[in-house]
């Protein structure tokens, strides 16, 4: 069952990720990404992690998205721009560095997945903890041993809303 | 049930296809799409160990990437904005302006 849904989204996750590269006009690459995130949004509900994909759902598809789309209408970039970078040095060794490391990922998945080791490393149908992944489990670690960085992420939102309105406060 | 080594060949070849995008693509906004897809590979392989022991730790990790990539793409799209109003144009390739 767990397979019956893991292909599925693995396969239109992979496909929208490339289509999201490939496309020019930067509406449809956000678009595509936000299929991606979608589907792995739907990957970490088969993970048993639900209150992390609804989150992905809300923050990432809904929040950070919306604003990258809302920047991509700011700028209204009516020139069709050149798709690949212009420095051939980088365009040579960024193949072929992609493409041995795409050999070696699949070589070592479909090794490691087949053998022994992917037996082994195998997930249990049901986790020790009874409310794994919910938001309580996820609020007890936050609240408990994380609060230090919690308190600092908070600081660098923060920081971070600043150096936003700074940056983008239009200077006379 | 799936090995978890399948989430992890997921997570490496989105994280492969966001570093693609960075290499490949100049439009600096395509390229900050990359970087969040290159966050969200790993965010995979989080929640895949995350379930693989049993740990919350692994989506608390997950929660804090979620507020860096916030934080990230608030500043850079600030960032992005003012490149256009400079030079009319998102091409990286364009911004040289501190090279030596």
């Amino acid at each position: 069952m767990e397979m019956l849904l893991f292909w599925p989204l693995a396969v239109i996750a992979l496909g929208a990720s490339i289509s999201m590269i490939t496309q020019r006009n930067p509406v449809y690459s956000a678009l595509f990404l936000i299929l991606t995130l979608l589907c792995l949004a739907g990957l970490f509900l088969l993970l048993h992690a639900h209150f992390l994909a609804v989150i992905q759902i809300i923050v990432y598809a809904g929040a950070i998205m919306v604003l990258f789309l809302f920047v991509i209408m700011l700028l209204d970039i009516r020139r069709a721009e050149v798709t690949l970078s212009r420095v051939r040095l980088q365009k040579t060794l960024g193949s072929i560095l992609v493409a041995l490391a795409l050999l070696l990922i699949v070589k070592t998945t479909w090794v490691l997945g087949s053998g022994a080791v992917g037996e082994m490393a195998m997930v249990k149908d049901a986790s020790a903890i009874p409310d794994f992944g919910t938001a309580p489990a996820l609020g007890r670690a936050l609240f408990s041993s994380y609060v230090l960085p919690l308190e600092l992420a908070a600081v660098l939102l923060f920081v971070a809303l600043i150096g936003a309105i700074v940056l983008s406060k239009h200077r006379e | 049930m799936v090995p978890i080594v399948y989430y992890l060949g997921l997570s490496a070849l989105l994280f492969l296809i966001g570093v693609s995008g960075v290499l490949f693509r100049r439009n600096a906004l395509i390229i900050f799409m990359s970087i969040e897809l290159m966050l969200n590979a790993v965010n995979l392989s989080f929640v895949a160990f995350a379930r693989l022991w049993d740990a919350t730790d692994g989506h608390v990790f997950v929660m804090f990437i979620l507020t860096v990539a916030a934080a990230e793409a608030a500043v850079g799209l600030a960032i992005i904005i003012t490149l256009f109003r400079h030079r009319e144009s998102v091409d990286v390739d364009e911004v040289n302006l501190m090279k030596g």
